[in-house]
């Protein structure tokens, strides 16, 4: 078990490295920084004294290997917008991102494994086939056309639900919470469900499809056979084998939710990071990009590997086929 | 025969609707089983013989459905029985053994969890009494070390030692019939030996009632007391294994006896049965097994022999139809 966890952090790390080279990369292909920055009172000595300081006069590999050790150690430099400190900026946006994506998974979960179980064993009934129609619609429909229906329907309509903002957050020091208060738990609900339906829909559809091909099996005919409730096959004895692909596709696309999130923060002024992210592109801020890449693909490699650690957690099979 | 007998089948039809028209796959089969019994069911593939095991089980898959006949359990009648009610005879009353011990255990509970899930099931029994009898079960079917293994997953466990497991499981309510579907066949022939020494030896201790269905005559020899031969969803010949398989009294069974191999018996040659079984879409008039008999006669092709008693079997020949000839 050891090994195999030492074995999936390095190829962890293999990853990380090369995400840090292609964010390298982008510094140098967008052009002199010091020319962005500097206004037009600046010497060539001062441009020049400026360039040193930043160290762009080094050498590519040092300026990479120097790259890598500040990003370790959270440090991305400054923006070129504002000039404070860009992991700051990225951790006071953080929090706004996680919990919509927090929520949104949670809320595809809760919904769409009994969904997904409803729609297998009644298959065939007309409840279970209209909500398969209905997933595929769900499926189908980008995000930000959904968000933008569902603005329509409950701000502007009903009037029910606020359709921008974060509303009242309330301040933990490391983390900033829009959960603890009424207008903060409002303002999250509609983002929260438009990024979410996608995944719903996903979910069921993978759910009905592993129990379908599960309910088949040798085991669930033997259980059948020695007396065991239908209900029970149904939901510990299938459910619990069609969770592997599920948690597999769950964790792989938390990373997706916070790139689909970016769609998601603009249509309803989320302050999160993906909100973030078009702000610095739209200003060339390459830092915030270079950060916000890196530590997206932090999330999304740090998720693979707990997914395959998870893995074994939960299949007997794996745990000790790597002892 | 006087006491009731554990299984009584009488006349029992399984049809599936089709789109091409239905299908009958199992065509008035009559059996019983006494307690303590074994009895192997016999044929080739497809002839019905665990359709049959299913039907009595109430596990057929839809559309397939009883559509004639009657099922007792213990002089129960148990084929009207809603899904509910069999879920309390099944595990409970009728233990199942499936043909791949690899594939019928769930691979991500611990065979304990899945004796005590049967166990606590079927019998008022809690947690602590319900997992000491899932270790007495695993010593019962010779697992060694059983108070350890009860903790292990199924592929921690060889194929034998599965089989066990299943056979465990099988037993976990302490049923009156066991139906077990091919037991041996995914097994080494080594280990084929010592699970059906098993069967033999629970069913002699527990007087439990064995459906043994199997396409091996060697296992019917050597484990079952009686053995009833299908072909094409019939009954074709029942009776005492010693005369079953020394005097045949079907053509069919002749032809399945000829074909076994023995050890040190200088037959010249194994002989076959020419052709292969009718598809259930296509069974002939008359006796379905007239096209490859060798012995065929006009009546064979029009009209369809019963099965007729005599001595202490029953077969469903023509040639048996001793009033007729006479």
């Amino acid at each position: 078990m050891l090994v195999f966890i030492l074995k999936r952090l390095f190829n962890a790390a293999m990853v990380m490295l090369a995400v840090a080279f292609l964010a390298f990369l982008i510094f140098r292909a967008a052009g002199d920084p010091v020319e962005i920055m500097a206004n037009d009172q600046m010497s060539i000595e001062d441009k020049e004294a400026l360039r040193d300081s930043l160290g762009l006069n080094d050498s590519f590999v040092t300026q990479y290997l120097r790259f890598v050790g500040n990003a370790a150690r959270g440090d991305f430099g400054i923006s070129y917008r504002n000039g404070q400190k860009v992991l700051g900026l990225i951790a006071d946006r953080f929090p706004a991102t996680m919990e919509l994506v927090l929520v949104a998974t949670i809320l595809s979960l809760v919904i769409g494994i009994p969904l997904g179980v409803l729609t297998a064993i009644h298959r065939g009934r007309w409840h279970a086939e209209a909500l398969q129609f209905v997933s595929i619609i769900g499926v189908s429909l980008p995000s930000f056309v959904v968000g933008i229906l569902l603005i329509l329907v409950f701000s502007v309509i009903l009037g029910i639900a606020p359709a921008f903002g974060r509303g009242e957050v309330v301040d933990l020091g490391w983390w900033s919470t829009g959960l603890l208060t009424p207008s903060g738990r409002a303002a999250l609900v509609l983002p929260a469900i438009s990024l979410s339906l996608y995944q719903i829909t996903l979910i069921m559809r993978l759910v009905r499809a592993e129990m379908m091909e599960v309910m088949r099996s040798d085991f669930v005919k033997f259980a059948r056979a020695r007396g065991v409730p239908r209900w029970r096959i149904q939901f510990r004895h299938a459910l619990k084998n069609c969770l592997m692909p599920v948690i597999t596709m769950t964790a792989m696309n938390v990373g997706a939710l916070i790139a689909f999130a970016l769609i998601t923060e603009t249509v309803f002024q989320w302050p999160g990071m993906g909100m973030l992210f078009i702000q610095a592109v739209t200003f060339l801020d390459i830092p915030v990009m270079a950060a916000y890449l890196c530590i997206i693909s932090f999330i999304f490699v740090t998720l693979n590997t707990v997914v395959d650690i998870a893995y074994a957690v939960i299949d007997p099979r794996l745990r000790h086929a790597t002892r | 025969m006087s006491d009731t007998p554990v299984l009584d089948v009488r006349a029992l039809s399984v049809e599936f609707p089709g789109r091409h028209g239905t299908l009958t796959a199992l065509d008035g089969i009559s059996l019983s089983i006494q307690p303590g019994e074994i009895l192997g069911v016999v044929g080739e593939s497809g002839a019905g013989k665990s359709m049959t095991g299913l039907a009595v089980q109430g596990l057929l898959e839809p559309p397939g459905h009883i559509a004639g006949g009657e099922v007792h359990l213990a002089g129960r009648r148990i084929d009207r029985l809603s899904d509910r009610d069999m879920e309390k005879v099944r595990g409970a009353e009728i233990g199942a053994i499936f043909q791949d011990p690899l594939t019928s255990l769930n691979p991500l509970f611990s065979v304990g969890q899945q004796l005590i899930e049967t166990i606590r099931q079927h019998l008022d029994l809690g947690r602590r009494e319900a997992r000491q009898r899932a270790v007495e079960l695993l010593a019962e079917v010779g697992i060694p070390a059983p108070d350890e293994r009860v903790d292990h997953y199924p592929h921690q466990f060889s194929g034998g030692m599965r089989q066990r497991v299943v056979i465990a499981l099988a037993l976990a309510a302490r049923p009156k019939l066991i139906i077990a579907d091919e037991p041996t066949t995914a097994l080494d022939v080594s280990i084929q030996a010592q699970i059906t020494a098993l069967l033999r030896r629970l069913c002699d201790d527990h007087g439990t009632a064995v459906m043994l269905v199997t396409h091996d005559m060697g296992v019917i020899a050597e484990t079952a007391d009686r053995v009833a031969v299908m072909y094409a969803g019939r009954l074709v010949e029942i009776g005492p294994v010693v005369e079953v398989i020394g005097n045949p009294q079907h053509p069919y069974t002749a032809g399945l006896m000829g074909s076994i191999p023995e050890l040190g018996a200088r037959k010249p040659m194994l002989t076959q049965i020419d052709g292969s079984m009718p598809r259930l879409d296509s069974i002939p008039r008359g006796c379905a097994f007239n096209p490859r008999c060798p012995h065929v006669m006009e009546k064979c092709r029009t009209d369809r022999p019963e099965l007729v008693v005599s001595g202490s079997g029953a077969s469903a020949c023509w040639l048996n139809d001793k009033e007729d000839v006479a």
